[in-house]
Protein backbone atom coordinates (compact mmCIF):
# COMPACT_ATOMS: atom_id res chain seq x y z
CA UNK A 1 0.00 0.00 0.00
CA UNK A 2 0.87 3.38 -0.81
CA UNK A 3 1.13 6.72 0.99
CA UNK A 4 -1.53 7.88 -1.22
CA UNK A 5 -3.83 6.43 -3.91
CA UNK A 6 -2.76 7.31 -7.46
CA UNK A 7 -5.04 9.91 -8.36
CA UNK A 8 -4.14 11.67 -4.89
CA UNK A 9 0.08 11.34 -6.10
CA UNK A 10 -1.27 12.67 -9.38
CA UNK A 11 -2.80 15.70 -7.72
CA UNK A 12 -0.13 15.98 -5.73
CA UNK A 13 2.41 16.60 -8.16
CA UNK A 14 0.25 18.90 -9.87
CA UNK A 15 0.44 21.67 -7.07
CA UNK A 16 3.62 21.28 -6.63
CA UNK A 17 5.06 21.77 -10.07
CA UNK A 18 1.72 24.47 -10.10
CA UNK A 19 4.49 27.42 -8.51
CA UNK A 20 6.61 26.98 -11.94
CA UNK A 21 6.74 28.96 -14.88
CA UNK A 22 5.42 27.32 -17.78
CA UNK A 23 8.54 26.43 -19.34
CA UNK A 24 9.91 24.73 -16.26
CA UNK A 25 6.77 22.89 -15.12
CA UNK A 26 6.85 21.38 -18.15
CA UNK A 27 10.19 20.38 -17.79
CA UNK A 28 10.11 19.47 -14.40
CA UNK A 29 7.10 17.54 -14.80
CA UNK A 30 9.14 14.64 -17.34
CA UNK A 31 11.27 13.75 -13.89
CA UNK A 32 8.13 12.92 -12.04
CA UNK A 33 6.10 9.56 -12.09
CA UNK A 34 3.84 7.48 -10.44
CA UNK A 35 4.90 3.74 -9.82
CA UNK A 36 3.20 1.23 -11.95
CA UNK A 37 4.91 -2.31 -11.18
CA UNK A 38 3.55 -3.03 -14.69
CA UNK A 39 5.60 -1.03 -16.58
CA UNK A 40 8.62 -2.55 -18.19
CA UNK A 41 10.62 0.56 -19.13
CA UNK A 42 11.27 3.51 -17.53
CA UNK A 43 11.41 5.87 -20.67
CA UNK A 44 8.51 6.79 -21.27
CA UNK A 45 6.85 8.03 -17.88
CA UNK A 46 10.32 8.98 -16.38
CA UNK A 47 12.97 11.45 -18.30
CA UNK A 48 16.59 11.19 -16.29
CA UNK A 49 20.19 11.93 -16.85
CA UNK A 50 19.53 15.62 -18.29
CA UNK A 51 20.80 19.17 -17.06
CA UNK A 52 18.94 20.53 -14.17
CA UNK A 53 17.36 23.06 -13.97
CA UNK A 54 18.67 26.72 -13.79
CA UNK A 55 17.52 28.45 -10.73
CA UNK A 56 16.08 25.57 -9.25
CA UNK A 57 17.97 23.97 -5.97
CA UNK A 58 19.47 20.79 -7.08
CA UNK A 59 21.23 18.65 -5.37
CA UNK A 60 24.10 16.93 -7.90
CA UNK A 61 27.11 16.96 -7.56
CA UNK A 62 30.02 17.18 -10.72
CA UNK A 63 32.32 14.96 -13.00
CA UNK A 64 34.83 15.42 -10.46
CA UNK A 65 33.08 14.38 -7.72
CA UNK A 66 31.69 11.16 -9.04
CA UNK A 67 35.68 10.59 -10.55
CA UNK A 68 37.79 11.63 -7.52
CA UNK A 69 35.39 11.41 -4.97
CA UNK A 70 33.63 8.14 -5.79
CA UNK A 71 35.71 6.02 -8.24
CA UNK A 72 39.53 6.75 -8.04
CA UNK A 73 39.79 8.28 -4.20
CA UNK A 74 39.30 4.92 -2.41
CA UNK A 75 41.75 3.10 -3.83
CA UNK A 76 44.06 3.42 -0.85
CA UNK A 77 47.38 2.65 -2.55
CA UNK A 78 46.93 5.30 -5.20
CA UNK A 79 47.62 9.19 -4.80
CA UNK A 80 44.75 10.80 -6.49
CA UNK A 81 45.94 14.63 -7.16
CA UNK A 82 43.06 17.16 -7.44
CA UNK A 83 44.66 19.11 -10.06
CA UNK A 84 43.38 22.61 -9.79
CA UNK A 85 42.49 25.15 -7.29
CA UNK A 86 42.50 23.84 -3.44
CA UNK A 87 38.70 23.78 -2.60
CA UNK A 88 37.10 20.86 -4.85
CA UNK A 89 39.74 18.42 -2.89
CA UNK A 90 39.43 19.97 0.71
CA UNK A 91 36.09 20.40 0.72
CA UNK A 92 35.10 16.52 -0.39
CA UNK A 93 37.92 15.23 1.79
CA UNK A 94 37.15 11.74 3.48
CA UNK A 95 33.81 12.78 3.36
CA UNK A 96 32.92 9.72 2.31
CA UNK A 97 34.30 7.51 4.77
CA UNK A 98 35.60 4.59 2.55
CA UNK A 99 37.35 2.92 5.33
CA UNK A 100 40.42 1.17 4.43
CA UNK A 101 43.40 -0.27 6.29
CA UNK A 102 46.99 1.02 6.44
CA UNK A 103 48.80 3.51 7.32
CA UNK A 104 47.73 6.77 6.15
CA UNK A 105 51.05 8.82 5.04
CA UNK A 106 52.76 5.74 4.31
CA UNK A 107 51.19 3.00 2.32
CA UNK A 108 47.27 4.48 2.14
CA UNK A 109 46.65 7.83 0.87
CA UNK A 110 42.62 7.97 0.99
CA UNK A 111 42.29 10.35 4.15
CA UNK A 112 45.08 12.92 2.46
CA UNK A 113 44.28 16.26 0.34
CA UNK A 114 47.05 15.88 -2.63
CA UNK A 115 46.14 19.51 -4.81
CA UNK A 116 48.27 21.89 -6.71
CA UNK A 117 46.58 24.53 -5.02
CA UNK A 118 46.23 26.19 -8.61
CA UNK A 119 47.13 30.15 -8.43
CA UNK A 120 45.95 33.57 -10.76
CA UNK A 121 49.63 32.64 -12.31
CA UNK A 122 48.98 29.29 -13.12
CA UNK A 123 45.75 30.13 -14.88
CA UNK A 124 48.13 32.75 -17.18
CA UNK A 125 50.87 30.43 -17.75
CA UNK A 126 49.51 27.10 -17.58
CA UNK A 127 49.89 24.63 -14.75
CA UNK A 128 51.73 21.77 -16.40
CA UNK A 129 55.33 22.18 -14.73
CA UNK A 130 53.94 22.26 -11.32
CA UNK A 131 51.71 19.44 -11.50
CA UNK A 132 55.08 17.77 -13.07
CA UNK A 133 57.22 19.45 -9.86
CA UNK A 134 53.87 18.05 -7.91
CA UNK A 135 54.50 14.52 -8.76
CA UNK A 136 58.11 14.50 -7.93
CA UNK A 137 57.70 15.50 -4.68
CA UNK A 138 55.00 13.34 -3.98
CA UNK A 139 57.50 10.63 -4.79
CA UNK A 140 59.89 12.09 -2.54
CA UNK A 141 57.47 12.03 0.57
CA UNK A 142 55.72 9.02 -0.11
CA UNK A 143 57.51 6.17 -1.76
CA UNK A 144 55.19 3.41 -0.83
CA UNK A 145 52.47 5.15 -3.49
CA UNK A 146 51.71 2.70 -6.04
CA UNK A 147 50.15 4.98 -8.79
CA UNK A 148 49.21 8.25 -9.07
CA UNK A 149 46.07 9.54 -10.97
CA UNK A 150 45.46 13.29 -12.13
CA UNK A 151 42.00 14.51 -11.26
CA UNK A 152 41.09 17.32 -13.60
CA UNK A 153 39.16 19.83 -12.06
CA UNK A 154 37.20 22.62 -14.21
CA UNK A 155 39.99 25.46 -14.85
CA UNK A 156 42.48 22.62 -16.10
CA UNK A 157 40.00 21.95 -18.78
CA UNK A 158 39.64 25.61 -19.23
CA UNK A 159 42.86 26.20 -20.25
CA UNK A 160 43.50 23.28 -22.32
CA UNK A 161 46.67 21.82 -20.04
CA UNK A 162 48.46 18.82 -21.31
CA UNK A 163 48.24 16.42 -18.60
CA UNK A 164 48.16 13.64 -20.55
CA UNK A 165 51.77 14.65 -22.08
CA UNK A 166 53.12 15.41 -18.33
CA UNK A 167 51.72 12.11 -16.87
CA UNK A 168 53.13 9.75 -19.97
CA UNK A 169 56.46 11.39 -19.20
CA UNK A 170 56.31 10.90 -15.16
CA UNK A 171 54.99 7.63 -15.59
CA UNK A 172 58.00 6.76 -17.49
CA UNK A 173 60.31 8.02 -15.33
CA UNK A 174 58.72 6.60 -12.25
CA UNK A 175 58.18 3.07 -13.69
CA UNK A 176 54.29 3.12 -11.98
CA UNK A 177 50.69 4.25 -13.63
CA UNK A 178 50.57 7.71 -13.94
CA UNK A 179 46.77 8.43 -14.96
CA UNK A 180 45.52 11.25 -16.50
CA UNK A 181 41.69 11.84 -15.58
CA UNK A 182 40.14 14.23 -17.56
CA UNK A 183 36.92 14.88 -15.00
CA UNK A 184 36.58 18.25 -14.88
CA UNK A 185 33.58 19.27 -13.23
CA UNK A 186 31.58 20.91 -15.83
CA UNK A 187 31.58 18.03 -17.76
CA UNK A 188 27.94 16.01 -18.25
CA UNK A 189 24.96 17.16 -16.01
CA UNK A 190 25.97 14.97 -13.11
CA UNK A 191 28.23 13.23 -10.90
CA UNK A 192 27.85 10.25 -13.29
CA UNK A 193 29.57 11.04 -16.07
CA UNK A 194 32.79 11.10 -13.86
CA UNK A 195 31.93 7.75 -13.01
CA UNK A 196 31.81 6.94 -16.11
CA UNK A 197 35.06 8.98 -17.12
CA UNK A 198 37.06 7.25 -14.36
CA UNK A 199 35.88 3.79 -15.83
CA UNK A 200 37.38 4.73 -19.24
CA UNK A 201 40.33 5.53 -17.37
CA UNK A 202 40.75 2.63 -15.31
CA UNK A 203 40.21 1.00 -18.62
CA UNK A 204 43.01 2.91 -20.72
CA UNK A 205 45.58 2.60 -18.50
CA UNK A 206 45.21 0.20 -15.70
CA UNK A 207 43.71 -3.16 -16.57
CA UNK A 208 45.22 -4.37 -19.35
CA UNK A 209 48.82 -3.72 -16.84
CA UNK A 210 49.56 -7.16 -16.05
CA UNK A 211 47.43 -9.34 -19.18
CA UNK A 212 49.96 -12.01 -20.34
CA UNK A 213 51.52 -12.60 -17.10
CA UNK A 214 51.20 -15.75 -14.28
CA UNK A 215 48.58 -15.39 -11.72
CA UNK A 216 47.87 -18.22 -9.47
CA UNK A 217 43.84 -18.85 -10.22
CA UNK A 218 41.51 -20.79 -8.63
CA UNK A 219 37.77 -21.54 -10.06
CA UNK A 220 36.33 -19.33 -7.06
CA UNK A 221 38.04 -16.11 -8.06
CA UNK A 222 35.16 -13.29 -7.62
CA UNK A 223 35.60 -9.57 -7.72
CA UNK A 224 33.41 -7.24 -5.76
CA UNK A 225 32.97 -4.14 -8.03
CA UNK A 226 30.63 -0.84 -7.13
CA UNK A 227 31.36 -1.47 -3.40
CA UNK A 228 33.17 1.70 -1.66
CA UNK A 229 33.27 0.27 1.44
CA UNK A 230 32.01 3.40 3.31
CA UNK A 231 31.42 2.88 7.16
CA UNK A 232 32.79 -1.43 6.33
CA UNK A 233 30.59 -2.13 3.93
CA UNK A 234 32.71 -4.23 1.66
CA UNK A 235 34.04 -5.73 4.82
CA UNK A 236 30.63 -7.23 5.65
CA UNK A 237 30.12 -8.31 2.18
CA UNK A 238 33.56 -9.63 1.65
CA UNK A 239 33.00 -12.30 4.89
CA UNK A 240 29.78 -13.81 2.93
CA UNK A 241 31.48 -14.88 0.07
CA UNK A 242 34.52 -15.78 1.68
CA UNK A 243 32.67 -18.21 3.58
CA UNK A 244 31.13 -19.54 0.44
CA UNK A 245 33.93 -20.47 -0.64
CA UNK A 246 34.90 -17.96 -3.17
CA UNK A 247 38.10 -15.59 -2.93
CA UNK A 248 37.55 -12.46 -3.21
CA UNK A 249 40.78 -11.44 -5.56
CA UNK A 250 39.55 -7.57 -5.45
CA UNK A 251 37.45 -4.60 -3.84
CA UNK A 252 36.88 -1.97 -6.38
CA UNK A 253 37.46 0.54 -5.09
CA UNK A 254 36.90 0.83 -1.04
CA UNK A 255 39.24 -0.80 0.65
CA UNK A 256 40.98 -1.77 -2.51
CA UNK A 257 44.82 -1.66 -4.33
CA UNK A 258 46.09 -0.78 -7.49
CA UNK A 259 47.52 -4.05 -7.63
CA UNK A 260 44.00 -6.19 -7.29
CA UNK A 261 42.52 -3.77 -9.86
CA UNK A 262 44.88 -4.79 -12.27
CA UNK A 263 44.66 -8.34 -11.05
CA UNK A 264 40.98 -8.54 -11.70
CA UNK A 265 40.83 -9.28 -15.24
CA UNK A 266 41.70 -12.90 -13.84
CA UNK A 267 38.76 -13.43 -11.95
CA UNK A 268 35.79 -15.60 -12.50
CA UNK A 269 33.25 -13.45 -12.13
CA UNK A 270 32.65 -10.12 -11.16
CA UNK A 271 30.22 -9.31 -8.66
CA UNK A 272 28.52 -5.71 -8.99
CA UNK A 273 26.58 -3.63 -6.36
CA UNK A 274 27.09 -0.31 -7.74
CA UNK A 275 25.74 -0.23 -10.86
CA UNK A 276 25.60 2.97 -11.91
CA UNK A 277 29.16 3.72 -11.00
CA UNK A 278 31.16 0.57 -12.32
CA UNK A 279 28.51 -1.20 -15.11
CA UNK A 280 30.99 0.89 -17.59
CA UNK A 281 34.37 -1.25 -16.52
CA UNK A 282 32.46 -4.36 -16.21
CA UNK A 283 30.78 -4.22 -19.56
CA UNK A 284 34.49 -3.72 -21.00
CA UNK A 285 35.53 -6.78 -19.06
CA UNK A 286 33.07 -8.96 -20.18
CA UNK A 287 34.07 -8.02 -23.86
CA UNK A 288 37.71 -8.01 -23.48
CA UNK A 289 37.88 -10.88 -21.03
CA UNK A 290 35.05 -12.87 -21.36
CA UNK A 291 34.30 -12.45 -17.82
CA UNK A 292 30.23 -12.38 -16.65
CA UNK A 293 28.76 -9.75 -14.60
CA UNK A 294 26.35 -9.96 -11.88
CA UNK A 295 24.28 -7.23 -9.88
CA UNK A 296 23.63 -8.20 -6.72
CA UNK A 297 22.38 -6.74 -3.10
CA UNK A 298 23.69 -6.83 0.24
CA UNK A 299 20.63 -5.25 1.91
CA UNK A 300 19.25 -6.95 4.31
CA UNK A 301 17.88 -10.82 4.87
CA UNK A 302 15.57 -11.07 1.76
CA UNK A 303 17.64 -9.84 -0.65
CA UNK A 304 21.23 -11.22 0.19
CA UNK A 305 19.29 -15.15 0.47
CA UNK A 306 18.85 -14.00 -3.00
CA UNK A 307 21.93 -12.54 -4.00
CA UNK A 308 24.30 -15.34 -2.39
CA UNK A 309 21.79 -17.94 -4.77
CA UNK A 310 22.47 -15.85 -7.65
CA UNK A 311 26.05 -15.24 -6.74
CA UNK A 312 26.48 -19.54 -6.11
CA UNK A 313 24.39 -20.43 -9.07
CA UNK A 314 27.57 -19.40 -11.14
CA UNK A 315 30.26 -22.11 -9.70
CA UNK A 316 29.36 -25.89 -9.00
CA UNK A 317 27.53 -27.56 -6.17
CA UNK A 318 30.60 -26.63 -3.57
CA UNK A 319 29.80 -23.12 -3.51
CA UNK A 320 26.21 -23.67 -3.69
CA UNK A 321 26.43 -25.74 -0.87
CA UNK A 322 28.66 -22.87 0.62
CA UNK A 323 25.60 -20.54 -0.14
CA UNK A 324 23.16 -22.33 1.90
CA UNK A 325 25.61 -23.10 4.85
CA UNK A 326 26.34 -18.94 5.37
CA UNK A 327 22.67 -18.22 5.02
CA UNK A 328 21.59 -21.36 7.59
CA UNK A 329 24.06 -19.77 9.67
CA UNK A 330 23.13 -16.38 9.56
CA UNK A 331 19.47 -16.74 9.36
CA UNK A 332 19.37 -16.82 13.50
CA UNK A 333 21.25 -13.91 13.52
CA UNK A 334 18.96 -11.76 11.17
CA UNK A 335 15.70 -13.22 12.26
CA UNK A 336 16.65 -12.13 15.95
CA UNK A 337 17.20 -8.31 14.21
CA UNK A 338 13.65 -8.70 12.91
CA UNK A 339 12.85 -9.64 15.61
CA UNK A 340 14.10 -7.02 17.87
CA UNK A 341 13.38 -4.19 15.90
CA UNK A 342 10.12 -4.74 13.82
CA UNK A 343 7.82 -4.46 16.69
CA UNK A 344 9.55 -0.76 16.64
CA UNK A 345 9.55 -0.02 13.12
CA UNK A 346 6.65 -1.79 11.34
CA UNK A 347 4.14 0.40 9.00
CA UNK A 348 6.35 3.06 9.10
CA UNK A 349 6.79 4.83 6.00
CA UNK A 350 10.29 5.88 4.35
CA UNK A 351 11.23 8.45 1.06
CA UNK A 352 14.41 8.29 -0.02
CA UNK A 353 16.47 10.51 -2.44
CA UNK A 354 20.13 9.38 -2.88
CA UNK A 355 22.81 8.69 -5.59
CA UNK A 356 23.28 5.61 -7.46
CA UNK A 357 21.94 2.32 -6.44
CA UNK A 358 20.28 2.90 -2.65
CA UNK A 359 17.01 4.03 -3.90
CA UNK A 360 16.23 0.61 -4.99
CA UNK A 361 18.32 -1.60 -3.44
CA UNK A 362 17.79 -0.46 0.44
CA UNK A 363 14.24 -0.87 -0.48
CA UNK A 364 14.35 -4.42 0.80
CA UNK A 365 15.87 -4.12 4.19
CA UNK A 366 13.33 -1.66 5.08
CA UNK A 367 10.62 -4.14 3.52
CA UNK A 368 12.28 -6.87 5.50
CA UNK A 369 11.95 -4.41 9.14
CA UNK A 370 8.41 -3.77 7.88
CA UNK A 371 8.68 -0.30 6.37
CA UNK A 372 7.68 0.80 3.35
CA UNK A 373 9.10 3.11 1.18
CA UNK A 374 6.62 5.76 -0.24
CA UNK A 375 8.96 7.78 -2.44
CA UNK A 376 12.05 7.10 -4.03
CA UNK A 377 14.32 9.39 -6.58
CA UNK A 378 18.24 9.33 -7.47
CA UNK A 379 20.59 12.54 -8.23
CA UNK A 380 22.30 11.28 -10.85
CA UNK A 381 20.44 8.12 -12.28
CA UNK A 382 19.72 6.77 -16.19
CA UNK A 383 16.82 5.40 -17.78
CA UNK A 384 18.18 1.65 -16.83
CA UNK A 385 18.45 2.53 -12.95
CA UNK A 386 14.50 3.59 -13.03
CA UNK A 387 14.03 0.47 -15.12
CA UNK A 388 15.08 -1.80 -12.28
CA UNK A 389 13.51 0.79 -9.92
CA UNK A 390 10.05 0.10 -11.06
CA UNK A 391 10.15 -3.47 -9.99
CA UNK A 392 11.48 -2.97 -6.76
CA UNK A 393 9.27 -0.48 -5.64
CA UNK A 394 5.28 -0.34 -4.95
CA UNK A 395 2.53 0.24 -6.85
CA UNK A 396 1.63 3.90 -6.85
CA UNK A 397 4.65 5.43 -4.83
CA UNK A 398 5.71 8.09 -6.12
CA UNK A 399 9.17 8.25 -8.05
CA UNK A 400 11.32 11.56 -8.46
CA UNK A 401 14.20 12.20 -10.39
CA UNK A 402 16.68 14.97 -9.76
CA UNK A 403 14.47 16.61 -7.25
CA UNK A 404 14.44 20.24 -6.45
CA UNK A 405 14.88 21.66 -2.98
CA UNK A 406 11.09 22.72 -3.27
CA UNK A 407 9.81 19.82 -4.55
CA UNK A 408 11.01 17.47 -2.25
CA UNK A 409 9.87 19.88 0.59
CA UNK A 410 6.85 19.73 -0.52
CA UNK A 411 5.86 16.19 -1.19
CA UNK A 412 7.25 15.55 2.38
CA UNK A 413 4.70 17.60 3.80
CA UNK A 414 2.30 15.89 1.71
CA UNK A 415 3.28 12.38 2.30
CA UNK A 416 4.39 12.81 5.97
CA UNK A 417 6.98 10.04 6.11
CA UNK A 418 7.59 8.85 8.99
CA UNK A 419 11.45 9.04 7.77
CA UNK A 420 13.50 10.33 4.87
CA UNK A 421 17.12 9.28 3.92
CA UNK A 422 18.95 11.04 2.01
CA UNK A 423 21.67 13.64 1.89
CA UNK A 424 23.87 15.83 4.08
CA UNK A 425 22.51 19.03 2.20
CA UNK A 426 18.35 17.77 2.85
CA UNK A 427 19.45 16.60 6.33
CA UNK A 428 18.93 19.57 8.63
CA UNK A 429 16.05 20.76 6.62
CA UNK A 430 13.85 18.02 7.66
CA UNK A 431 15.36 18.02 11.40
CA UNK A 432 14.06 21.44 11.40
CA UNK A 433 10.77 20.41 9.77
CA UNK A 434 10.67 17.63 12.57
CA UNK A 435 10.96 14.68 10.42
CA UNK A 436 13.55 11.92 11.17
CA UNK A 437 16.29 11.89 9.00
CA UNK A 438 19.16 9.06 7.78
CA UNK A 439 21.68 10.48 5.86
CA UNK A 440 22.15 7.59 3.52
CA UNK A 441 25.15 8.62 1.70
CA UNK A 442 27.91 7.58 4.38
CA UNK A 443 25.59 6.52 6.69
CA UNK A 444 25.13 9.33 8.86
CA UNK A 445 28.79 8.48 10.42
CA UNK A 446 27.68 5.21 11.09
CA UNK A 447 27.45 1.65 9.13
CA UNK A 448 28.68 -0.92 7.45
CA UNK A 449 25.15 -1.48 6.42
CA UNK A 450 26.08 -4.25 3.81
CA UNK A 451 25.79 -7.48 4.54
CA UNK A 452 24.63 -9.68 7.90
CA UNK A 453 26.51 -7.47 10.49
CA UNK A 454 25.68 -4.43 8.51
CA UNK A 455 21.93 -5.50 8.38
CA UNK A 456 22.03 -5.30 12.54
CA UNK A 457 23.56 -2.07 12.46
CA UNK A 458 21.12 -0.70 9.80
CA UNK A 459 17.73 -1.73 11.89
CA UNK A 460 19.26 -0.32 14.90
CA UNK A 461 20.04 3.33 13.58
CA UNK A 462 16.34 3.19 11.93
CA UNK A 463 15.07 2.38 15.19
CA UNK A 464 17.49 5.14 17.09
CA UNK A 465 16.62 7.41 14.71
CA UNK A 466 12.71 6.83 14.17
CA UNK A 467 11.58 6.35 17.99
CA UNK A 468 14.42 9.09 19.41
CA UNK A 469 12.02 11.41 21.93
CA UNK A 470 13.61 14.16 20.59
CA UNK A 471 10.76 14.11 17.93
CA UNK A 472 8.38 14.97 20.36
CA UNK A 473 9.67 17.90 21.31
CA UNK A 474 10.01 19.69 18.38
CA UNK A 475 7.63 22.23 19.71
CA UNK A 476 9.02 25.19 21.67
CA UNK A 477 8.24 26.12 24.80
CA UNK A 478 6.25 29.42 24.29
CA UNK A 479 3.67 27.94 21.56
CA UNK A 480 0.39 26.83 22.85
CA UNK A 481 0.64 23.31 23.15
CA UNK A 482 2.81 22.19 25.93
CA UNK A 483 5.33 19.64 24.70
CA UNK A 484 5.13 15.88 25.18
CA UNK A 485 6.23 15.46 28.89
CA UNK A 486 9.56 12.98 28.22
CA UNK A 487 7.86 10.83 30.88
CA UNK A 488 4.79 10.08 29.21
CA UNK A 489 7.27 8.95 26.31
CA UNK A 490 5.95 5.15 26.04
CA UNK A 491 10.00 4.42 24.79
CA UNK A 492 11.55 5.45 27.98
CA UNK A 493 8.92 4.22 30.60
CA UNK A 494 9.32 0.31 29.42
CA UNK A 495 13.54 1.63 29.58
CA UNK B 1 27.49 6.36 -36.50
CA UNK B 2 28.03 4.88 -33.14
CA UNK B 3 30.07 2.48 -31.34
CA UNK B 4 27.15 0.66 -30.09
CA UNK B 5 27.63 -2.81 -27.78
CA UNK B 6 25.58 -5.63 -28.08
CA UNK B 7 24.96 -8.64 -25.28
CA UNK B 8 22.74 -11.31 -24.19
CA UNK B 9 20.63 -11.40 -21.24
CA UNK B 10 18.15 -13.76 -20.46
CA UNK B 11 15.58 -11.82 -22.48
CA UNK B 12 17.55 -12.31 -25.69
CA UNK B 13 20.07 -9.42 -27.30
CA UNK B 14 20.30 -6.21 -25.23
CA UNK B 15 21.70 -3.07 -26.58
CA UNK B 16 24.19 -0.33 -24.80
CA UNK B 17 25.86 2.84 -26.15
CA UNK B 18 28.32 3.97 -24.55
CA UNK B 19 28.48 7.27 -25.26
CA UNK B 20 25.39 8.03 -24.29
CA UNK B 21 25.00 5.72 -21.58
CA UNK B 22 21.33 3.53 -23.33
CA UNK B 23 20.83 0.52 -22.52
CA UNK B 24 17.64 -1.35 -23.91
CA UNK B 25 16.49 -4.27 -25.06
CA UNK B 26 16.76 -5.56 -28.56
CA UNK B 27 13.65 -6.60 -29.71
CA UNK B 28 14.15 -7.39 -33.16
CA UNK B 29 17.42 -8.00 -35.03
CA UNK B 30 16.50 -8.47 -39.33
CA UNK B 31 19.70 -11.22 -39.50
CA UNK B 32 20.56 -13.43 -36.79
CA UNK B 33 21.80 -16.51 -38.30
CA UNK B 34 25.80 -17.49 -38.21
CA UNK B 35 26.38 -16.56 -41.71
CA UNK B 36 24.57 -13.39 -41.72
CA UNK B 37 23.95 -11.02 -38.44
CA UNK B 38 23.02 -7.82 -38.03
CA UNK B 39 21.03 -5.47 -40.46
CA UNK B 40 18.40 -3.28 -38.73
CA UNK B 41 17.47 -3.89 -35.08
CA UNK B 42 14.84 -2.46 -32.91
CA UNK B 43 14.89 -1.16 -29.64
CA UNK B 44 12.39 -1.68 -26.79
CA UNK B 45 12.00 1.90 -27.20
CA UNK B 46 11.17 2.43 -30.16
CA UNK B 47 14.22 3.00 -31.28
CA UNK B 48 15.67 1.44 -34.37
CA UNK B 49 19.58 1.32 -35.71
CA UNK B 50 21.16 -0.60 -38.59
CA UNK B 51 24.54 -2.78 -38.37
CA UNK B 52 25.86 -4.23 -41.48
CA UNK B 53 25.66 -7.28 -41.75
CA UNK B 54 28.45 -9.44 -41.38
CA UNK B 55 29.24 -13.29 -39.70
CA UNK B 56 28.26 -13.53 -36.20
CA UNK B 57 30.61 -12.61 -33.62
CA UNK B 58 32.27 -15.68 -31.78
CA UNK B 59 31.38 -14.17 -28.34
CA UNK B 60 28.86 -11.55 -26.86
CA UNK B 61 29.44 -9.02 -26.18
CA UNK B 62 30.70 -7.31 -29.01
CA UNK B 63 31.31 -3.71 -30.19
CA UNK B 64 30.05 -2.91 -33.37
CA UNK B 65 29.47 0.37 -35.42
CA UNK B 66 26.05 1.15 -35.44
CA UNK B 67 23.89 3.62 -37.79
CA UNK B 68 20.85 5.28 -36.00
CA UNK B 69 17.64 4.98 -38.37
CA UNK B 70 14.76 6.28 -36.44
CA UNK B 71 13.46 7.02 -32.76
CA UNK B 72 14.73 8.33 -29.23
CA UNK B 73 17.57 8.91 -29.18
S1 LIG C 1 32.42 21.81 -10.56
FE1 LIG C 1 34.59 22.21 -11.01
S2 LIG C 1 35.20 23.77 -9.52
FE2 LIG C 1 33.30 22.85 -8.76
S3 LIG C 1 33.96 21.18 -7.38
FE3 LIG C 1 33.64 20.30 -9.44
S4 LIG C 1 35.69 20.37 -10.35
FE4 LIG C 1 35.73 21.80 -8.63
Amino acid sequence: MAALTREETEALIQEVLEVYPEKAKKDRAKHLMINDKELESSKKCITSNRKSLPGVMTMRGCAYAGSKGVVWGPIKDVISISHGPIGCGQYSRAGRRNYYVGTTGIDSFCEMNFTSDFQEKDIVFGGDKKLAKLINEIEGLFPLNKGISIQSECPVGLIGDDIEAVAKKAAKELNKPVVPVRCEGFRGVSQSLGHHIANDSVRDWIISNRDGQAFEKTPYDVAILGDYNVGGDAWASRVLLEEMGLRVVAQWSGDGTLAEMENTPFVKLNLLHCYRSMNYISRHMEEKYGIPWLEYNFFGPTKIKESLRKIASYFDDSIKEGAERVIAKYTPMMEAVIAKYKPRLQGKKVMLYVGGLRPRHVVGAYEDLGMEVVGAGYEFAHNDDYDRTIKEMGDATLIYDDVTGYEFEEFVKAMKPDLIGSGIKEKYVFHKMGVPFRQLHSWDYSGPYHGCDGFAVFAKDMDLTLNNPCWNMMQPPWQEKPAKSLLKDPLLKAA
Amino acid sequence: MANIMIRKNEKGYSFYMPKRDIEDSIVSMEFDTPEKWGGEIKLGNGGAYYIEPQTAPARLPYSVRARRIDGVE
